[in-house]
C-alpha cells in the first residue's frame, strides 16, 4: 500500500519511532502557518472546487505561447486619449502616490504636451483634471513607475490560440528615465526619440518578421543565464538576432537604423519590456477560476503592494510596499531608496525573475548574494509553488522546472514570501534610478486574501 | 532568594520536544524551576500559574522562564536550554536533497510526498494545523495517518469526503494506532505478521487486540486506524468503509476486525451491514453494555481460525481487599470505556471524564467520592500536552493521589507498550504503586518483542505489588470483585 519513504510532519517521536523499525523516513521541516490562518487554511484548503480549480488554472498558464505581433502606440492599441494615464500596481490617488510615480506622470503629462514644463503637471493630478488606472486593469504591465500615456509606443503580445494581447511600453534603458521617476529634458527627449524613431523602426521590423516568439525566447535566456527581470542581455540580443535584418532591409534611413541598434543593444534590460506582458499573458489565462488559491498579479505602485489571485476576481489585496535590501549605485544610500514599485514582479509570479535565480549566478552579487543563496532561493520558491514550467528549465537544478503558480496556501503555511530581484527607485520625483536588490511582499497580504478565498468557500457550501 | 528571568524567541520546536528540553533545563545544578514552552493561552496560564510573568506573545513565539537560585546563574541556565533545544532538533543528514549550503528542506507534506515520491504520510502537528498537511497529503496522492487530536469535527468530515472522492484512506484524525505493510506507526505493538486484519476507531482497542492474538499465536497483519470519530454520526464511518473495502480486496486478508469504542447505534448498524455483504469475514469488536468485550472477540476470532484461546496470562497478586470504591486511570479511552462497562455492570455508575452517559461526568478537578475512571488520553486533558503515553506526570500525580485517599478501594491502571510509547513506562509507575498501600490491578497491553518486553515490565510491576493481566477484561473484573462487586 505504501511506497518510498514515510512522510512524517509534527512530533518528531513518531518518526523515531518508524526509524527505529527500520523504515526510511522523510521529516518535513513544519512550522506553525502565519498567525490568525488556521481555520482559513482549513477551509480553503478543504474546499471540493480547490484541487481540480488550481490544475486547470496552471495549466492554462503553462499553455500560453506568446508571441510578439505588431508594435504601436498606446492611442491606439489602448485607446488612450489625452489626459489619460496608465500607471504600475494597485489603483492609488494622488495624495498617497510616492516621489517616483509622481515624477513619471507629471513627466508623462509634459510629453503628451498637457504643460510645458512637467513641475507644473502636479496641478493637474491634484485637482483630478485627468485620470490615471493601473497598467493591470487595461490589460497591460509597466516596469517600475510603468507610466503609460497615449503617444507611447507598446509592444503588443498576442496568445495564438485565443487571440488574446497584453501590451507594455518600449524600456527606456537604465539611470535617468522616465519609469524611475526622472522628468529632466534629455527623459523627455530620449521618450520622443523612441516614439518618432524607435517606435517605427520596430513596428515595420516586427510585421515584416512575422511573429517573434516571446516564450521560446525566455526558454533559451534562462538557459544563457537570464532570469529575466533584473538580467536580459540574452534575452535582448536574440531578440536583435530576429529582427536586425528586417531593421536593416527596411524603409528607414540607415542613421535611425544605426541608433536603433545601438540603443537596443546598449539597453541589457530592453527585453524586460517584452518578457513583462509575456509573463501576462500567460497568468491572465489563469485568471477567474473559481476556488483557485493561485496568485495572478504581484505589482507595486511605490506606495502599496497588491496581488490578485485567480479565485478572486479583480479584487486587490494590498499592503505597504516595502525597501529592497540590495546595492546602491554611486553615492546613493538605504535613505535615498522608494519602496518596492512596477509591474515587474509579474515575472515572479509567472515562475522567473526571483524565482529563477538560480539560473543567474552572474547578478547574485548585484541583488546581494551569493550562489548558494540563488540555489536556495529557487528552490525554496517550489514550496510555495503549484508547478513546474516543463518549457521553462533551469540547467544548474538538474533542468528542473521554473516554480511556477503562488499558491496562497502555500505562502501562508510556510511564512515563505515570494522572492522579487528589483531595481529602486528614488524616493524623490525627478531623482532616477538608485540600485537594485532583493524585497518581499508585505505578509499580510496573503491571510488577507485567503481570507477572501475562505468567505468565498463558506458561501458556496 | 531566587531570580526568575522570561524571554520570548522568534522560534518554534513541537510540545514534545519542548517537554524534554524543559526537563533537561530544570535538573541543570542551579535551576530551580524551568519551562520553556510555545506561548499559547494555555501555556501562558501555566507560566503565570508557576509565577512568571509573561509579555504578551503569540502562539508562534517561543517562551523561555526560568528560576534559578541568583542572576549570575541565567547565562549558564540559557546555555542549558541552547544546549537542550540544539539537541532536540534533528539532524537533517538521512533527508534527501541535503546537499550543501543551498539545499532547502521540505516544508509541507506535499512538498516531501512529491520530492520523494512517497505513498503515505503521518501528521502529529497541533489538531488546529492538521487538516491543512492531511489534506496536501492527500493532494500529493497519498493516504495520511493524523495522530494529531483536537481537530474539529466539520474539518474531519470535509477532510474524509475529500479522500472519499479520490480513493484514499484518512486514519483519523486522533489515531493513536496503525500496522502498514508490517510497520508500526504511532503506538503499535511488535506481533507476528499474519492474516487477521483490523479497522480500528480505537487505538488502544486495536493493540488489545493485537497483543492477545499474538499471545494466542495468531499473527495480525494490516491495521488501519481510522481515528475514535469515525463511527460518529458526524463522520459516518466514511473511513472505515474504504479501510474495510480495502482489506476485502487484499488476498492476503482472511479475516478483519473491526474495533471501536461505543459507536452511534445507526453508524454501527449501516457498517454492520456492509460488513455482512464483503467476501471476507468481519468480527465486529464494538464495545457497548451487552456486546462482547474485547477479550471475548479475540477469543470468537482465534476459536474461528481453528484455535483455542489460552488462560490469558496473570502476574503477581493484589493486596488484599479493604474495602473502597474503584478508581480507574487510564491512558487508553478503549480500555477506560470496556473497563467502565465490565465494572458498572457489577458495580453500578462510574463517573469519568469520558462518562457512559452524561449525567456521569466528572467535573475539571477530576473529584469523586464514589466510583470513578479518568481518561488521560481524552482531548481534553491533552491540550498544550503530550499523550500520557508518552508523558506520566499527570497520571502519576494522580495515581498518588487516590493511592492515599481512604476512600479508594482498588487501583485500576493500564500500561500501554510499544512503539513511540514511554521506554520504561514501569520505571516511574513500579515505586508509585509500591509507595502506596491499597490494591493494584494492571492491564499491561504489550507483546515479549515490543521495545520495552512485556515480561520485563510485567514483572517490575508485580514486584511492586500490582496484579498484572494481559486482558483489560480480566483486570476490570479483578478490580470490580476487589472493590466488592460480585465476580
Amino acid at each position: 500500500m505504501s511506497t518510498g519513504p514515510i512522510v512524517a510532519a509534527g512530533a518528531d517521536l513518531f518518526a523515531t519511532a518508524v526509524e527505529s523499525q527500520g523504515v526510511p523516513v522523510e521529516r518535513v521541516d513544519w512550522r506553525p502557518p502565519m498567525e490568525g490562518t488556521s481555520a482559513d487554511l482549513a477551509t480553503v484548503l478543504t474546499d471540493p472546487l480547490r484541487a481540480d480549480a488550481n490544475r486547470r488554472a496552471v495549466e492554462a498558464v503553462l499553455g500560453v505561447q506568446a508571441v510578439l505581433v505588431d508594435v504601436a502606440p498606446a492611442s491606439e492599441v489602448l485607446g488612450l486619449s489625452k489626459g489619460e494615464f496608465l500607471h504600475a500596481g494597485p489603483p492609488i490617488g494622488w495624495e498617497r502616490t510616492s516621489g517616483p510615480l509622481r515624477g513619471a506622470l507629471m513627466g508623462a503629462a509634459a510629453l503628451e504636451g498637457l504643460v510645458d514644463d512637467p513641475e507644473d503637471a502636479a496641478a493637474l493630478f491634484e485637482a483630478g483634471s485627468v485620470t490615471w488606472e493601473p497598467c493591470h486593469h487595461r490589460s497591460a504591465v509597466g516596469p517600475m513607475a510603468g507610466v503609460v500615456s497615449p503617444s507611447m509606443w507598446m509592444f503588443v503580445i498576442e496568445d495564438a490560440a485565443s487571440g488574446r494581447r497584453t501590451y507594455c511600453s518600449l524600456n527606456e534603458g537604465l539611470g535617468k528615465v522616465l519609469r524611475y521617476g526622472a522628468y529632466a529634458p534629455d527623459v523627455l527627449d530620449r521618450l520622443h526619440w523612441m516614439a518618432a524613431v524607435l517606435g517605427p523602426v520596430l513596428r515595420d521590423a516586427v510585421r515584416t518578421t512575422g511573429p517573434v516568439d516571446v516564450t521560446a525566447i525566455l526558454t533559451q535566456m534562462l538557459q544563457m543565464g537570464d532570469e529575466a527581470h533584473n538580467r536580459n542581455r540574452a534575452g535582448t540580443l536574440m531578440l536583435l538576432r530576429d529582427l536586425s535584418p528586417a531593421m536593416v532591409s527596411g524603409p528607414h534611413p540607415s542613421s535611425d537604423v544605426a541608433e536603433a541598434l545601438r540603443f537596443i543593444g546598449g539597453n541589457d534590460h530592453f527585453f524586460l519590456n517584452l518578457a513583462m506582458p509575456a509573463c501576462k499573458l500567460a497568468l491572465d489565462a489563469g485568471r477567474d477560476v473559481e476556488g483557485s488559491t493561485m496568485v495572478v498579479a504581484m505589482a507595486r505602485n511605490g506606495t502599496d503592494f497588491g496581488i490578485q489571485v485567480s479565485g478572486t476576481g479583480d479584487e486587490w489585496f494590498t499592503g505597504p510596499a516595502q525597501l529592497a535590501d540590495g546595492l546602491f549605485l554611486g553615492s546613493y544610500g538605504p535613505d535615498d531608496a522608494n519602496p518596492d514599485i512596477g509591474d515587474s514582479a509579474i515575472t515572479e509570479t509567472a515562475g522567473i525573475g526571483g524565482f529563477a535565480m538560480a539560473t543567474a549566478p552572474a547578478i547574485v552579487r548585484f541583488v546581494g548574494g551569493t550562489v548558494p543563496d540563488a540555489l536556495a532561493t529557487t528552490r525554496r520558491m517550489h514550496e510555495i509553488t503549484l508547478a513546474e514550467n516543463p518549457r521553462w528549465s533551469i540547467p544548474v537544478l538538474d533542468f528542473a522546472g521554473a516554480p511556477t503558480g503562488i499558491d496562497v496556501t502555500a505562502v501562508c503555511r510556510t511564512g515563505i514570501l515570494p522572492q522579487i530581484n528589483t531595481g529602486m527607485a528614488g524616493r524623490v520625483a525627478g531623482v532616477g534610478q538608485v540600485g537594485a536588490g532583493l524585497v518581499n511582499p508585505p505578509a499580510e497580504i496573503f491571510p488577507k486574501a485567503l481570507a477572501a478565498l475562505a468567505a468565498r468557500t463558506r458561501s458556496r457550501a | 532568594m531566587s531570580h526568575t528571568h522570561v524571554e520570548l524567541r522568534d522560534a518554534y520546536a513541537d510540545s514534545v520536544v519542548l517537554l524534554e528540553v524543559s526537563k533537561a533545563v530544570a535538573a541543570t545544578p542551579g535551576v530551580l524551576d524551568a519551562q520553556v514552552a510555545m506561548g499559547t493561552p494555555l501555556n501562558v496560564e501555566v507560566l503565570t500559574g508557576m509565577g512568571f510573568e509573561v509579555p504578551p506573545c503569540s502562539p508562534n513565539t517561543m517562551v523561555v522562564a526560568l528560576r534559578v537560585g541568583s542572576e549570575e546563574e541565567v547565562p549558564a541556565a540559557l546555555a542549558a536550554v541552547d544546549a537542550a533545544l540544539a539537541a532536540g532538533r534533528r539532524d537533517s543528514s538521512g533527508s534527501s536533497g541535503s546537499d550543501g549550503p543551498s539545499a532547502v528542506l521540505p516544508r509541507t507534506t506535499g512538498r516531501a510526498l512529491r520530492r520523494t515520491g512517497s505513498t503515505l504520510a503521518l501528521v502529529s502537528v497541533p489538531g488546529e494545523h492538521a487538516t491543512a498537511e492531511a489534506v496536501d497529503a492527500l493532494d500529493a496522492g497519498a493516504d495520511v495517518l493524523v495522530f494529531s487530536d483536537n481537530v474539529p469535527v466539520e474539518q474531519e468530515v470535509a477532510l474524509k469526503r475529500l479522500a472519499t472522492e479520490r480513493g484514499r484512506l484518512v486514519m483519523g484524525p486522533d489515531c493513536g494506532t496503525a500496522v502498514v505493510d508490517g510497520v508500526g506507526l504511532g503506538f503499535a505493538n511488535v506481533v507476528p505478521p499474519g492474516d487477521v486484519a483490523l479497522v480500528a476507531a480505537s487505538g488502544t482497542g486495536a493493540q488489545q487486540l493485537m497483543c492477545l492474538l499474538a499471545a494466542a499465536g495468531v499473527g495480525v497483519g494490516d491495521v488501519l486506524g481510522v481515528g475514535g470519530r469515525d463511527l460518529s454520526e458526524e463522520v459516518g464511518g466514511l473511513s472505515t468503509l474504504e479501510a474495510l473495502r480495502r482489506l476485502d480486496a487484499d488476498p492476503g486478508v482472511r479475516r478483519i476486525v473491526l474495533v471501536s469504542k461505543p459507536p452511534a447505534p445507526a453508524v454501527a448498524a449501516r457498517v454492520e451491514e456492509h460488513a455482512a455483504g464483503l467476501s471476507t469475514p468481519v468480527d465486529l469488536a464494538l464495545l457497548g453494555p451487552g456486546r462482547p468485550d474485547l477479550t471475548a472477540v479475540a477469543e470468537s476470532v482465534v476459536a474461528a481460525l481453528g484455535g483455542t484461546a489460552p488462560t490469558w496470562p496473570v502476574r503477581g497478586t493484589a493486596r488484599p481487599a479493604r474495602g473502597g470504591h474503584l478508581r480507574g486511570l487510564f491512558v487508553g479511552g478503549t480500555l477506560c470505556d470496556e473497563a467502565m462497562i465490565i465494572a458498572a455492570g457489577r458495580l453500578g455508575p462510574i463517573r469519568s471524564n469520558i462518562p457512559l452517559s452524561p449525567e456521569l461526568a466528572l467535573g475539571p478537578d477530576l473529584q469523586s467520592d464514589g466510583h470513578l475512571m479518568v481518561d488521560f488520553g481524552d482531548d481534553r486533558l491533552t491540550q498544550g500536552r503530550a499523550h500520557p503515553m508518552i508523558d506520566p506526570t499527570l497520571r502519576l500525580e494522580q495515581l498518588a493521589r487516590f493511592g492515599a485517599d481512604p476512600a479508594t478501594g482498588v487501583l485500576l491502571l493500564d500500561v500501554v507498550l510499544g512503539h513511540a510509547a514511554e521506554p520504561d513506562p514501569a520505571a516511574l509507575l513500579a515505586p508509585a504503586i509500591a509507595a502506596v498501600d491499597v490494591p493494584v490491578v494492571v492491564a499491561c497491553v504489550g507483546t515479549t518483542a515490543d521495545p520495552q518486553g512485556l515480561d520485563r515490565q510485567a514483572e517490575a510491576l508485580a514486584g511492586a505489588g500490582a496484579e498484572v493481566h494481559l486482558s483489560n477484561a480480566a483486570a476490570a473484573r479483578r478490580a470490580a470483585e476487589l472493590a466488592g462487586g460480585a465476580a
